[in-house]
């Protein structure tokens, strides 16, 4: 049994601040572009303007005297560059998979798609040959909407894909049966919601720097990636067709990513080969943000008609979900797997729901890439579900709190299988996290505010919405999410070597790496509080495929879940060396050994220990170790946890809207989060205000816009509404603590939650302000022009 | 079809940067980020964009905030350049570096520095903001990863801490 940690002077669980910082708050720190390394070239890309298009003619003739110019390039040159793989397609149905290659070839099927490349000494004169390369294209018709793409008489992007369908996929009980649970319900209700798409927008973009060495045949690449090894794998067996172990990837300092800095793109392999090309020459390649909004993956895309079963006083009785996914131009790395087992599989959420179908069709569109955005797959699933929980409230007029409270899933139920092919939720208890964000959000008075302002006619209206979330992090095994059951085509356990050096200082080498969350300090925090040695004597190294054992990578939530207990497990296998050694020194039986606050000692004598650094030094020069026994402490682990782990809560938003101009104000927004054990608080909470302020922003600002010609017409950071400042509340914030029984940390993870949670929350507040004008549902972003217009809209009906 | 085209002509720049004289001769379309990162070697400075949003390459420029990304390096001659490198003063981190390290102000660290520079122009303006008027000041700088709440506690902290 997983205990939760309370100890104050514990390690474990203090909110200590970041060895990270120092150099952050500095500028000392080294990012992509900051890298410049001897002899470095700049390669900049011609870029499609067209939607969809036939390459007629490229002419590079002129671009190549440019000054400063060492080379241009285009498709052509590149015909022994595979393709990038569909590492995650979805199990038991076909795939249509089409992805990029490095350069387009006869065919453009987005804005942004790489025709060309020019390579020269700077960043100024390759941008002024990028300008002088002559492209002609025959412009073909455009779609960009995922249903409509799968119509008839649409515009077709690949031949490998008829009627651009990527793949259609069901899970749930069969359609027959929960149309039939559908019909016997008391009550029924059905809606249309969209879940628009979002743009990333982590603040640095992507790049890549290649450098080949001619001497040794051996390729290295930085790149901001957030899974070097993985692709250091893609790239040699798959793209490039070069020994893995002649590729090195780097991940330096990654200004953020949330998913986008997941996947393998077309400039990782171009700079290497171009680099190759150039005798050697390394070759750096960084998106500038109008590219990066073009071309670096975007998120969620989906349209979603729901139907609903409920019993009178609120029950869900079924459930059926169809959705139109898209996944823009082309199949990204692991595309396939976020609306199906991270969307289909979460669509239960927090409840007990007997009959639930769910049908999923995704759908190639004149648009960018869409994969992994923060939260993959859950917040849309949150979305639906908790969208669902207010339409019963409103369909059957009991209290939304009171709704979710009928259908939850009790903690007495877990291991609790929804049925929808999801693995067993670990823990839970929904209830208490609920009634802890009513209680500080004071919701029985905030609900009497609403109604004596309804009386009143008063203009400004007050909204409340709940969000009860649960989402799935840490996600494994192997056997499960792998090729025999969900379709990603790799495992996804983590990796984590703890080595002690003769001074007893401890050197961490673990497959997952940050891009701003924090795993020196907390992976530290980890190590010295279960060797009981000081935290300055702990490093952690990371983001290097040379000196790093092979590791997954970061996002799902799953650095700690995963990463964090394989360090945990390496720390047991050296503690259990150590307490042998210490036992043959102190010539005492194993048994009696007690090892307590970084010492050793025989039991009842503590005044004769051992400490921690005196069995490192006589487990490195290896005078008088037991029989048998190999010298140094150095123990690595490959860790497949048995299960995911459910982190889960309440999220409450309290809005105020303007009857006459549509205006949101955010009055209040409380979350109560639950996320197993915590490390280091300070990094949680701060995880948890980012993830409500990217999901808020999906409520009432953000939103990709593409025209019918398939212009991205929100392209920069100008028309994008990333929120700013004074566009976010303050966040009150909670946590209840229900260790996850699927790990000896006990611990869930906590990188996505608050997006997850923050949408529905937001969105629910926004739609029970104007529920009483008879409006039942609303598409995000709630902008004033939307409300506005709804609102006079109920008016007048 | 255009023939070979030579580079364009230079022009010499000089500057104080975090109190050391530059002179450089630099193309009178070089942005003064790029002066800073490519030329001085200044890399603390960031660019996150290219139309003047994200306020990752924020400096101060003869004692005000700018956008480095949208003045040129020319139009800086003569001027006396701060950046985040040269913030801090005698090794001593400057009240605001303090209250982001403090206040978890930063997570990816990429918009920090132009964060810090504008928190530290504001306080220099109004020593004592309300919350409205921190979140108001940052509206010209864009962070992915905190939602803003604790950048706004970093640099109540400063404020709080340089009134003494
Ligand atoms: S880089 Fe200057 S504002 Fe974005
Ligand atoms: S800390 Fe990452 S963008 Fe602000």
């Amino acid at each position: 049994m997983v205990t939760a940690v309370e100890a104050p002077d514990r390690l474990f669980g203090k909110a200590i601040k970041r060895r990270e910082d120092p150099r952050l708050i500095t500028g000392a720190g080294s990012f992509l572009d900051d890298i410049k390394l001897p002899g470095m070239t700049h390669a900049v890309l011609v870029r499609s303007p067209y939607a969809h298009a036939r390459i007629r003619r490229i002419d590079t003739s002129a671009a190549e005297k440019m000054p400063g110019v060492l080379g241009v390039f285009t498709g052509q040159d590149f015909m022994d560059v595979n393709p990038l793989p569909a590492a995650w397609q979805a199990a038991g149905v076909k795939n249509n998979a089409v992805t990029p290659r490095v350069l387009a070839v006869n065919e453009v099927h987005q804005v942004g798609d790489p025709v060309a490349v020019v390579v020269a000494e700077d960043r100024y004169l390759a941008r002024d040959a990028a300008d002088a390369v002559v492209v002609e294209y025959d412009p073909l018709p455009v779609v960009v909407d995922a249903k409509k793409a799968t119509e008839p008489g649409a515009p077709q992007l690949h031949e490998e894909a008829p009627n651009n369908i990527v793949l259609e996929w069901t899970c749930g009980k069969d359609e027959a049966t929960v149309d039939a649970a559908l019909e016997q319900s008391e009550v029924r209700v059905s809606s249309h919601l969209i879940n628009q798409r979002l743009i990333p927008t982590a603040i640095e973009p992507r790049g890549s720097i290649g450098k080949y060495d001619p001497a040794t045949d051996e390729y290295t690449l930085w790149a901001t990636s957030q899974a070097p090894h993985v692709h250091r794998l893609l790239l040699g067996a798959f793209v490039l067709g070069v020994p893995e172990q002649k590729i090195r990837v780097i991940s330096p300092d990654i200004g953020g990513g949330f998913g986008s800095k997941i996947f393998l793109y077309y400039d990782m392999p171009l700079v290497l080969a171009l680099s190759k090309k150039l005798g050697g020459r390394p070759v750096k390649f960084f998106e500038d943000r109008s590219e990066n909004y073009l071309t670096t993956t975007h998120g969620r895309d989906h349209i979603t008609d729901i139907e609903i079963g409920a019993t009178r006083d609120g029950k869900i009785t079924a459930l059926k979900v169809k959705t139109y996914a898209n996944l823009g131009a082309y199949f990204s790395t692991v595309a396939a797997g976020i609306p199906t087992t991270l969307y289909g599989r979460m669509l239960a959420g927090c409840y007990k729901i007997p009959a639930i179908h769910c049908k999923v069709i995704a759908a190639y569109t004149n648009t960018a890439m869409v994969d992994a955005y923060r939260g993959a797959g859950r917040p849309e699933a949150a979305y639906v579900i908790e969208r669902v929980c207010d339409l019963v409230a409103q369909a059957t007029g009991v209290d939304p709190a009171e709704v979710r409270r009928r259908n939850f899933i009790q903690p007495e139920d877990f291991p609790y299988d929804t049925g929808v092919g999801m693995l067993p939720y670990d823990s839970g208890d929904y209830e208490k996290a609920l009634n802890r964000a009513l209680e500080l959000v004071g919701y029985e008075q905030l609900r009497q505010e609403q109604k004596a302002r309804r009386e009143r006619g008063d203009s400004k209206l007050l909204g409340i919405g709940l969000s009860s979330y649960v989402e799935v992090c840490g996600i494994a095994p192997s056997k499960w999410i792998g090729l025999p059951g969900e379709g990603w085509g790799a495992g996804l356990w983590e990796s984590a070597n703890v080595r002690v050096h003769l001074t007893g200082k401890v050197v961490v080498t673990t497959g997952s790496l940050p891009h701003g969350q924090g795993h020196e300090t907390t992976f530290a925090q980890l190590v010295a509080d279960e060797l009981g040695i000081p935290y300055e004597d702990v490093e952690i190294q990371h983001s290097d495929t040379l000196g790093t054992p092979f590791g997954f990578g970061t996002y799902g939530s799953r650095s700690l879940a995963v990463g964090g207990v394989a360090i945990y497990r390496s720390l047991q296998k050296i503690k259990e060396k150590a307490k042998k050694l210490a036992a043959h020194l102190l010539e005492a039986a194993e048994e009696d050994i007690v090892f307590e606050n970084g010492k050793f000692y025989v039991k009842g004598s503590p005044d004769s220990a051992k400490t921690f650094a005196d069995i490192a030094l006589a487990a490195h020069v290896a005078y008088d170790l037991p029989p048998g026994m190999e010298p140094y402490l150095d123990e690595t682990t490959y860790y497949d946890p048995p299960n995911c782990t459910f982190p889960f809560g309440t999220h409450v938003c309290v809005v105020e809207v303007d009857r006459d101009t549509g205006e949101v104000k955010l009055l209040r927004y409380v979350a109560v989060d639950d996320v197993g054990n915590v490390v280091n608080p300070l990094i949680v909470d701060g995880q948890i205000h980012g993830g409500i302020a990217q999901g808020l922003a999906q409520a009432l600002y953000e939103g990709a816009v593409y025209n019918d010609d398939g212009q991205l017409v929100t392209g920069t950071l100008e028309s994008y509404a990333a929120p700013k400042a004074h566009m976010v509340p303050t966040y009150e914030l909670d946590r209840t603590v229900t260790p996850s029984p699927t790990n000896p940390l006990g611990v869930k993870g906590a990188g996505e939650a608050g997006t997850i949670a923050a949408t529905p929350a937001v969105a629910n507040a926004v739609i029970d302000a104007v529920s009483h004008l008879g409006i039942t549902h609303l598409d995000m972003p709630l902008t004033p022009e939307r409300i506005w217009n709804a609102i006079n809209q109920a008016a007048r009906s | 079809m255009a023939e070979t085209t030579t580079a364009p002509a230079k022009v010499a720049v000089s500057m104080t940067v975090n109190g050391k004289q530059y002179t450089a001769e630099v193309e009178p379309r070089m942005l003064l980020v790029h002066f800073l990162r490519e030329t001085l070697g200044l890399t603390g400075t960031h660019v996150g964009c290219d139309t003047s949003s994200c306020g990752a390459c924020v400096v101060h420029m003869n004692g005000e905030s700018v956008k480095s990304c949208t003045v040129l390096a020319v139009q800086a001659d003569g001027a006396e350049i701060t950046t985040i490198e040269g913030l801090g003063q005698d090794g001593q981190l400057h009240p605001v570096q303090e209250g982001f390290w403090e206040m978890h102000g930063l997570q990816c660290g990429y918009c920090t520095p132009g964060m810090i520079m504008t928190g530290a122009a504001l306080l220099k303006r109004n020593p004592n903001p309300t919350e409205e008027e921190i979140r108001h000041a940052l509206e010209g700088n864009l962070c992915r990863c905190t939602g803003y709440q604790n950048i706004v506690r970093a640099i109540q902290y400063a404020a709080d801490k340089m009134r003494g």
